[in-house]
């Protein structure tokens, strides 16, 4: 009996049933009111879109980790998956099938796996690859396909101005918030996401639906987005009051262009974003300034990619400094 | 009110199997093994030698310095060796090996199961019998007792905390002897306070243990001095510092920083037993109550067992599954230490000998860490696990030592949660034995 030999380490000797693969899942899951929403409003632009950017993200991954590393490929672990949807997300619904491949292969193979795949990139992936394609085809990733009403059509779509970009080009012609807002979507239509825009980041309500999810499944803390969409609000708010002929309402800013999407989803990426409360609290107000600079006083009508990916690069030195309180320390 | 400590910690399902096994005492071993080092401090040193006759209570070994702990024969019988035996640490270290020939006890040990509630020695004469009678933390850390109760000069105490948390899953040896030896308990308690000359005592119980909570209730309704804490489940708030901060707020100062520093004493609930049955009864530690527990163990049970009886005596006891068993562990799944053979006996800080089913006790696939900071989360201590995991794997020791490595308790949690199955304490072990030698090298110069 005492020949068998037994399993020996050091503790603990039990684990969660966790994973990395359980944590994709639930951002996936959280992720489907708005594909719902996205369906709805684009139709098959954005079923294309959304189907070719996940399967060429999970297919880069696997041929850059089996052929080019030469390390056991991981994409079990649903992270490809995130980082596919996530980015189709962040596109326009009609955007040429060839871009969409492109800038899954600059996210997955550029600011992914050439930093050494899961958990070491810097930047979001996804962000990276928008970016990009943004940078690259400024035109096609700025003709946004006019909502409700090319759901049938892939190609020759009717296409029409963001509420984003109707206001940052009236408000620079000379026009004034209250003469515009005859062009501009109602709140209602803001919220629940009958407007023009990347085909993912529309609808206010579906993504706020998957962020409590995410709450209750304890994916990610509430940190970021409150920190992100407070500090957003009290900006524009006060920007508002003082001058409400050129600047907009916090309502119209917070449920228009991929404040949400990008606060939710996209900086609350673990892998980019701080470890600590305090550092997530200082992240996502830097996110907040960063993104209604670049909104109200850029060129860009919209600064939510830019504002996270300057703060991506901060990451390393808010965990420096945002050290937790030791035990037994005095304050 | 229920109270928790504020920062950190998980709640592992409690898997409490044998919570409603009565104590059952098991027959005296053929053979005890019992090693020189049970505590911690310097090994004791042995009194007997090979062929001299023993009793039950006889001291076999003398504690060596002012840390360390006498140790007495569990059994009567001839002693035949002093030859080294693999023990928990899975190293080999000095022991005395007695073949057991009937069972009787030295002069002066008072054997019946009668309570004595009048306590007749003065405070002197407790911590002197604790000493002499090998008294040592019995929840695990093995700290001998008698150092406890004397208060260093110039600090003071002003309570007394009773460790009766169990925060480890599966174990349930300190919930029994509550529910069985409660009165003994509670004189144990006031033996302490005496000796301590210290006036409250808080008994601080997880409230996964309702019965015992209500049971102690009643017993010290009125016993002012007395007064018990129910407290939330999280673990790990038996580690003395959480269950300080649980209980009263205040923070134990980081190492070399002690209970004392902020005025408390903490006793492992079986301790206090212990301390009881070596004042009143004049017995020394020569068994204690071990869980036996486990998915592959057919009966779940708490035993009264005497040092030195092999776990596989245990095992066979609680009808362990052998072709089921995959790992067998002294302790609890946290912070217990896993068993390379069935031939180590039970010493003094065996709580429990946990076995877990083959497909339990392999660990997760290990995948890159995805910063999600969960271990920063659970870590009781305020550390930042992931970083100092990754600084003692690369060998940054003098940045570990400013990141406060030896700061950690090694409670666990940080491993425990990782969803990549990263062996984060693993690393972290390696890192702070490494900067405790240095600083202890720094010293000498």
């Amino acid at each position: 009996m005492s020949q068998k030999l037994f399993h020996v380490s050091l503790s603990p000797h039990i684990q969660t049933r966790d994973s990395i693969q359980r944590i994709m899942l639930d951002v996936i899951i959280a992720l489907l009111p708005a594909l719902a929403v996205a369906l709805y409003v684009f139709g098959l632009g954005a079923l294309q879109t959304i189907l070719l950017a996940v399967c060429s993200a999970v297919f880069f991954e696997y041929i850059l980790q089996k052929f080019v590393l030469r390390v056991k490929p991981t994409v079990s672990d649903l992270s490809a998956v995130v980082t596919g949807l996530l980015l189709a997300y962040n596109l326009p619904s009609n955007l040429p099938w060839w871009m969409v491949i492109v800038g899954t292969f600059v996210a997955i193979g550029i600011a992914k796996m050439s930093f050494g795949g899961i958990g070491n990139n810097p930047f979001n992936p996804a962000l990276v690859g928008r970016v990009f394609l943004l940078l690259s085809f400024p035109v096609a990733m700025t003709t946004w396909p006019k909502p409700l009403v090319n759901r049938t059509a892939l190609t020759d779509v009717v296409t029409s101005a963001t509420p984003l970009s109707v206001l940052k080009e009236g408000v620079n012609g000379g026009q004034t918030v209250s003469t515009l807002s005859a062009q501009l979507p109602s709140f209602w239509d803001l919220f629940i996401g009958t407007i023009g825009g990347s085909l993912g980041e529309v609808s206010a309500l579906a993504l706020l639906i998957g962020f409590i999810y995410l709450l209750w499944r304890k994916v990610i803390s509430w940190h970021i987005p409150a920190a992100i969409i407070v500090t957003i609000t009290i900006f524009t708010g006060t920007l508002y009051l003082l001058n409400p002929a050129v600047n907009a309402h916090p309502v119209f800013h917070l449920f228009t262009g991929g404040i949400m999407l990008g606060a939710i989803y996209m900086a609350t990426d673990m892998v980019t974003s701080p470890m600590t409360y305090k550092g997530m609290l200082i992240f996502g107000v830097c996110i907040g300034l960063l993104t209604v600079i670049i909104r109200v006083f850029g060129a860009y009508p919209e600064g939510m990619s830019f504002a996270i990916l300057m703060m991506n690069a901060f990451v390393p030195l808010i965990n420096k400094f945002c050290k937790p309180k030791r035990f037994g320390e005095k304050i | 009110m229920i109270k928790t400590f504020p920062k950190g910690g998980v709640h592992p399902p409690d898997n409490k199997l044998s919570c409603d096994q009565k104590i059952v005492r098991l027959p005296v071993p053929e053979q005890a093994i019992v090693p020189l080092s049970q505590h911690i401090g310097a090994p004791a040193k042995a009194v007997v030698k090979p062929m001299d006759l023993v009793k039950v209570g006889d001291l076999l070994a003398q504690n060596n310095g002012f840390i360390s702990a006498n140790i007495h024969a569990p059994v009567s019988g001839k002693i035949m060796k002093i030859d080294d035996c693999i023990d928990v640490s899975g190293y080999k270290n000095k022991s005395i090996i007695i073949k057991t020939e009937g069972d009787s006890f030295a002069e002066g040990i008072d054997i019946s199961q009668d309570l004595n509630e009048e306590i007749r020695l003065t405070p002197q004469q407790i911590t002197e019998r604790v000493a002499s009678s090998g008294i040592v933390g019995l929840g695990g850390a093995t700290f001998p007792s008698h150092v406890k109760l004397s208060v260093p000069k110039g600090k003071t105490c002003d309570y007394l905390i009773i460790n009766a948390v169990e925060c480890e899953p599966y174990l349930t040896a300190d919930h029994r002897l509550m529910l069985e030896k409660g009165k003994e308990i509670l004189t144990g308690i006031r033996i302490i306070l005496k000796a301590l000359d210290v006036s409250s005592a808080i008994i601080g119980i997880e409230n996964n243990k309702k019965d015992a909570i209500t049971y102690l209730e009643t017993l010290t309704k009125n016993v002012p001095e007395i007064s018990v804490q129910a407290l939330k489940v999280q673990y790990p708030q038996g580690g003395e510092k959480q269950l300080i901060k649980a209980l009263l707020g205040r923070e134990v100062p980081a190492p070399p920083g002690l209970p004392i520093d902020v005025g408390c004493v903490v006793f492992n609930v079986g301790t206090v037993f212990a301390i009881y049955e070596a004042v009143q009864k004049n017995k020394p530690l020569i068994e204690r109550v071990v869980t036996v527990t486990g998915k592959a163990v057919k009966k779940p049970s708490n035993f009264l067992v005497r040092i030195g009886t092999s776990v596989q005596q245990l095992m066979q006891a609680a009808q362990a599954d052998m072709d089921q068993a995959g790992k067998i562990i002294s302790g609890g799944p946290m912070m217990g230490k896993a068993l390379n053979s069935l031939d180590i006996p039970v010493v003094k800080g065996t709580s429990g000998i946990l076995v877990l089913p083959w497909e339990d006790s392999k660990r997760a696939e290990v995948e890159n860490c995805i910063r999600c900071g969960r271990c920063v989360t659970v870590c009781p201590l305020g550390l930042e696990p992931y970083l100092l995991s990754k600084l003692s794997q690369k060998a940054f020791f003098e940045r570990a030592e400013d990141e406060d490595i030896i700061n950690c308790i090694e409670c666990g949690c940080c491993s425990y949660t990782c969803p990549s199955g990263r062996p984060l304490l693993d690393f972290i072990r390696h890192g702070k034995t490494t900067v405790m030698n240095m600083i202890k090298q720094r010293g000498k110069k």
